[in-house]
């Protein structure tokens, strides 16, 4: 079938085959941000937006998306790259295999509550697993980001 | 220092964060063939025949593979250094098949459809034979796990396949039977810790094609690149001449990369079709057909004086190895050789193993590596024996515990140069509050709140066997590249040892690029596994620049010698990092000049490449103690506080050296209380998703406070030791001694989970 | 993985359900349990363009479109302050954010899955399900006896005023749970003849399917009467008739423990927040389990 979405602004048409997941049709489409880390639905790897919210792309069709907006990271480098520095100060990214679909979904939250407490930010992100930073130094990125930002930021 | 002890942002940190395609399947070549394998659906059978004639029919289906088609000469998939210890009782598809998930076919077709559908039509017929399930009954069965008689041990572990041994071994000091009995209180317990999975978020994956000069290109997630060039050599029988692996970046190892596991059946297929291909792990493959922890039964008995001095320590442990003996041998060393060390008194110990084979899904190499295993059985037994005591365990570990100088009898004689163990407990015990809070507190409504305390220890590199090397260059405008073996898979080891090799060469860790790790480029390294890198390679890094420096300082006089008649030698020169300078004129040159002038005319390469390999494996050690809450009608516990502190001797960077610690204390936190491995009676893994296998969320594992007290390790770095292992080893013995302080029992089975501790509660 | 070679969005529910009539089609909800399905059917049908997202609210109830997503359930103000936290409380620990995004409140109630906290909460509701040509259909009913080719449209819950509590006991925060319950208390249930119901307590991830439990005024006054342990045994006594079983999350015994747990807190917490004292006299105590096709 064929489908046309707005894939990080653009416009693109595709033919793909029905069954086909939104992930593979990305990674085809050159988003190779976006990881697959588990069949259940439960890393959070694949995280990427869909009209805005952050959905888990190996759990949507590709079908599903005709006629929606489809953002990944590629298309957020800039916010990716301001919020990403404050991980970074941590060494919280460490594989970094979990980090697209983290880092995706913390901008999701930002958008959402600009100012969350500790524990809105771990119910937020509880859908993002790693294995590697035990998460405790995302939280102090993501906070020492959210101070940054409250102080005006550099943006 | 301005690089070592500073808490640089990894070299490739904003890539990973910003989704740059820099990991396998980013780089794979579209045109791979897509790999698969067929694996089998009973625990022990024979394969009486395979049909492949439908499968191959399936439109883009390149070749099919079964046993008839592989070579005949055994190999193990072990990650370690020839010869392995691991025995060689692996082919690439045997037509006896010994667990669940065992390849019976490899499939290779244009897509992953086409794949499948002819997955779904290779017809095999099985014998199905009985299976050994349980590993207390292995040894000696009449089910024989090995039968075969090309089966191979190259080491003497102690291995005997027609007794289902994989290895096995008594060591000790002293008489411990004798010391026991005068001592005036023993505690004992068999403690039970299971396969759990690594569970990196990158499954196994490689690819494979042919480069201009015929070679066969391997690009592996892997920890090992060298190791994966010979095991591929001896598994497909072809020359390591053949060969090249390269690793790009790693979504995660912890180990189960540094065993061969998705590289061999690419391989096999693009040595055999000619074309690129790769395979990628399903996460139910990677948690069902892959190389998790050695489950390990510790039988442990330590006795101690009525003041609290530990007399004699005595350490039995029997490991399942699974279907295969990769890392059987050599892991269960660990889970007496890295645990009672921790102990300095005692008079005599015993350590006695057997490790055997099982129709399970092969064990392999976790963080901790036996040693996490052996530690929550002395470090309960221990915390029982301050029960029995009635002693404070801080008190009774700061009577007992290993301290610099002390030579350490069940480490192998080795002196402990560098520990400040006994700092690290103190420093632990204040940061959870011990006196205040131990052992518990009840909070009303039914819930409890306790705190349990332990110690680790774990090694740096296997003295003797591995080997680090460095390759560093100096490049025009003076920058260096740094070139190892050495695999970073996310630990920050590039960046390390480029902090390493700009404090010798007094520059910035900017102006040092890594490289690595390719077994055509680097120098030879062993590869990421057994704490090694920071201490083996890192001495190897600060050795090559060493004699780097010399060679600069050479050339730079040799080029004052021209430029102005100065009569001045290498070892005159003051080098300050971008300029040599010649005190007696005050002429100079820069680095810059010297690069530009070992490109024109030169007679002399500004490369040096050192190996190293240490004769000693320094012990980082820590401590961790945890406070929870734990509600006594429902079992729950719920984790408020976890605190470290570790000595891994110098940090070369406090940021890593951190986030590695909190990393494994919530992996031990979730193999504590909830990653399960369960198998039905038919010998399936149950557990064979992130849906059914837990690992810890961040809203499980409550807050980390790390800390560090560091000594000074003569032999390593900059004083450095490790720290990638050890810090998984202290979650389950201080959980297991929170949950008997709240509830006055203790769960020697892992994972204590919360229907163990209701039931029990209710049983009381 | 679910294969399958058509992927149609229906133009209406009629249209939907024409084509839903045969074997090998398949309604599409949030595809999450559907996708790990390993099996192939030929055509999966699309409710997406038929407006059954988002959440209406009339005086007497709130009319939930099949396809309105978990996460807008947990975030609907109304429903949050009717039930007291608890609707919220029974999806926050559903995986995570995007995984609610994409789960839809049609497919947690079409699949009937024994481990569901959605169903669980609903039954706890008085809610219907309202099928294309079923037409409405009390959640118990549903829940029971499901449906195989109709189309869920949306679900109903009616505006009550009853206090609710909702508890479950998970291995990890965001695991299916291993028992779940969830509790109202309140007049007003159209029950069985005879029987004066003043509350309803649904066991869920028994690990069955979830199943709701009268509490008889009776019941619940004597409970209210009792002090703290006396209060646990009743409780502890009601859940006892609760079918458990075992599975890869925990044992019968267990679960049937906890049955009683949660019910206890549940009521605490419905009744009196979480803290209250006892009040009013005790009455016997009785349980009945509510039998299908009363309520209809």
């Amino acid at each position: 079938m064929k489908i046309s979405l707005v894939l990080n602004g653009k416009n693109v048409e595709a033919l793909i085959s029905d069954d086909r997941l939104l992930i593979d049709f990305l990674r085809d489409h050159g988003c190779l941000s976006v990881k697959r880390g588990c069949e259940s639905s439960n890393c959070g790897l694949c995280t990427v937006f869909m009209d805005d919210k952050p959905v888990l792309s190996c759990s949507v069709l590709a079908a599903r998306a005709d006629g929606h907006r489809i953002d990944t990271l590629e298309g957020l480098q800039k916010e990716a790259e301001e919020f990403g520095a404050f991980i970074a100060d941590q060494g919280a990214e460490q594989c970094g295999f979990c980090n697209p679909g983290m880092v995706m979904n913390a901008i999701a939250m930002f958008r959402e509550n600009p100012d969350p407490t500790d524990d809105e930010i771990r119910e937020y992100l509880a859908g993002n697993l790693c294995r590697c930073s035990g998460y405790e130094g995302q939280l102090r990125g993501i906070r020492a980001f959210i101070e940054y930002k409250k102080k005006g930021g550099a943006s | 220092m301005k690089n070592v002890n500073q808490g640089i942002h990894k070299k490739d940190a904003m890539a990973l964060l910003m989704g740059k395609p820099v990991y396998m399947d980013d780089l794979a070549p579209r045109d791979c063939l897509i790999v698969k394998v067929l694996r089998s659906p009973h625990a022990n059978a024979m394969i009486q025949s395979v049909k492949t004639d439908a499968a191959m029919k399936v439109p883009g289906i390149a070749a099919v593979y079964t046993w008839e088609d592989v070579p005949a000469e055994r190999f193990t998939m072990a990650g370690q250094t020839y010869p392995e210890p691991s025995p060689y009782d692996r082919l690439i598809l045997d037509r006896h098949v010994r667990y669940v998930g065992d390849p019976v076919a490899i499939v290779a077709g244009e897509t992953e459809d086409a794949v499948d559908r002819a997955l779904k039509l290779v017809k095999v017929q099985y014998e199905v034979l009985p299976a050994i399930l349980d590993f207390r009954t292995a040894k000696d069965n009449e089910i024989l796990v090995h039968p075969e008689d090309s089966w191979r041990s190259l080491c003497p572990v102690g291995a005997d396949n027609k007794r289902n041994l994989c290895a096995s071994d008594v060591s000790g000091q002293g008489d411990v039977d004798a010391v026991l009995a005068e001592c005036d209180v023993v505690a004992e317990g068999t403690y039970h810790t299971l396969a759990d999975q690594q569970a990196m978020m990158e499954t196994f994956r490689t690819c494979c094609y042919f480069d201009a000069y015929g070679r066969l290109n391997i690009l592996s997630s892997t920890q090992i690149v060298f190791h994966v060039r010979r095991i591929i050599s001896n598994a497909l029988g072809i020359p390591k001449s053949k060969i090249r692996v390269v690793k790009p970046r790693i979504g995660g190892g912890f180990g189960a990369k540094q065993t061969v596991v998705s590289e061999i059946f690419p391989a096999f297929v693009t040595w055999k079709t000619g074309r690129p291909s790769k395979m990628i792990f399903s996460r139910t493959e990677s948690q069902t057909a892959s190389t998790p922890r050695h489950e390990m039964e510790v039988s442990v008995r330590v006795g101690a004086t009525k003041d609290g001095i530990i007399q004699a320590i005595d350490v039995y442990t029997l490991s399942n190895t699974g279907a295969y003996g990769e890392h059987g041998p050599t892991t269960v060393g660990l889970s007496g050789h890295k645990s009672i060390p921790l102990y300095g008194t005692p008079r005599a110990y015993r350590f006695a193993y057997d490790v055997v084979y099982t129709n399970v899904m092969s064990a392999g190499a976790y963080r901790g590596y036996g040693a996490t295993q052996g530690i929550f059985a002395v470090e309960s037994a221990v915390n029982q024996l301050a029960e029995k005591l009635h002693m404070d365990p801080v008190e009774l570990r700061l009577k007992n515990v290993v301290r610099q100088g002390d030579v350490m009898p069940a480490y192998y004689g080795e002196t402990a140069a560098s520990c400040t163990l006994d700092q690290c407990l103190m420093r632990t015990a204040e940061m959870i509050g011990w006196k205040e809070k131990f052992p518990c507190r009840d909070m009303g409504n039914g819930k409890v709140r306790s705190v349990g305390i332990a110690m680790a220890m774990q090694g740096s590199g296997i003295s003797g066997v591995d080997v680090g090397s460095a390759s560093i260059k100096l490049n025009e405008d003076g920058y260096y590249t740094l070139t190892i073996g050495a695999a970073d898979m996310g630990t920050g080891c590039d960046t390390i040892l480029a902090q390493m090799a700009a404090e010798c060469l007094d520059c910035s860790t900017d102006q040092i690029t890594v490289y690595g790790a390719d077994t055509d480029a680097s120098p030879y390294d062993s590869g990421s596994y057994a704490s090694s890198t920071t201490y083996v390679t890192g001495k190897a890094v600060e050795r090559a620049c060493g004699k780097l420096l010399e060679k600069m300082e050479d050339k730079a006089a040799e080029l004052l010698r021209a430029r102005y008649a100065a009569d001045v030698s290498g070892a005159e020169l003051e080098f300050d990092g971008t300029r040599f300078l010649d005190p007696a004129t005050g002429e100079s040159v820069t680095l810059t000049d010297l690069g530009t002038a070992s490109m024109c005319g030169s007679q002399e390469a500004l490369q040096v490449t050192e190996t190293h390999s240490s004769p000693v494996s320094p012990p980082p050690f820590m401590a961790g103690a945890v406070e929870i809450e734990l509600d006594k009608e429902t079992g729950h516990v719920e984790i408020l506080d976890y605190a470290a502190v570790v000595d891994c001797g110098t940090v070369i960077n406090p940021n890593l050296a951190r986030v590695q610690t909190e990393g494994g204390i919530v992996q031990g936190i979730g193999m504590a209380l909830y990653e399960n491995v369960q198998y039905d009676k038919k010998g399936h893994m149950m557990n064979n998703s992130f849906m059914q296998y837990k690992i810890p969320t961040r809203l499980d594992m409550g807050r980390l406070q790390v800390e560090f007290e560091s000594s000074y390790e003569p032999t390593g770095p900059f004083g450095a030791k490790s720290i990638g292992e050890i810090v998984i080893n202290t979650p389950s013995p201080a959980i297991a001694h929170a949950i008997a302080n709240a509830t006055g029992l203790w769960f020697k089975e892992l994972p204590i989970t919360s229907e163990k501790i209701a039931m029990g509660l209710l049983k009381k | 993985m679910l294969k399958f070679r058509e992927y149609v969005r229906a133009e209406s529910l009629e249209d939907a359900y024409v084509r839903n009539q045969k074997k090998s089609a398949h309604i599409l909800g949030g595809m999450l349990w559907l996708k790990m399905q390993n099996r192939t059917v030929q055509t999966v049908i699309d409710l997406s363009d038929l407006g059954l997202s988002g959440i209406e609210e009339t005086e007497e109830e709130y009319r939930i479109g099949a396809m309105t997503s978990l996460r807008e359930l947990e975030l609907h103000k109304g429903l949050d302050a009717m039930t007291g936290g608890a609707v919220r409380e029974s999806l926050r620990h559903i995986v995570g954010v995007q995984f609610r995004n994409l789960a839809t409140v049609g497919g947690s109630i079409f699949g009937r899955f024994g481990f569901s906290d959605v169903l669980t909460m609903f039954l706890a509701l008085d809610s219907w399900v309202e099928l294309y040509h079923g037409g409405l259909v009390p959640m118990e009913r549903f829940a029971a006896e499901g449906t195989e080719n109709d189309i869920l449209v949306r679900v109903i819950v009616k505006k009550e005023k009853r206090r609710y509590a909702y508890l479950s006991h998970r291995n990890t925060k965001t695991d299916f749970p291993v028992m779940a319950c969830a509790v109202a208390v309140g007049e007003g249930w159209r029950s069985g003849e005879g029987e004066r119901a003043a509350g309803r307590a649904v066991f869920g991830a028994t690990p069955a399917r979830a199943r709701s439990y009268e509490l008889p005024a009776e019941w619940l006054e004597r409970f209210q009467g009792s002090g703290e342990e006396e209060r646990k045994v009743l409780a502890a006594e009601l859940a006892s008739v609760v079918p458990t079983g075992s599975n890869i999350r925990a044992g019968k015994e267990f679960r049937s423990h906890l049955a009683g747990i949660l019910l206890y807190r549940g009521l605490m917490e419905a009744l009196y927040g979480g803290s209250g004292q006892a009040a009013g006299a005790g009455a016997p105590a009785c349980l009945t389990e509510e039998k299908e096709g009363q309520r209809a």
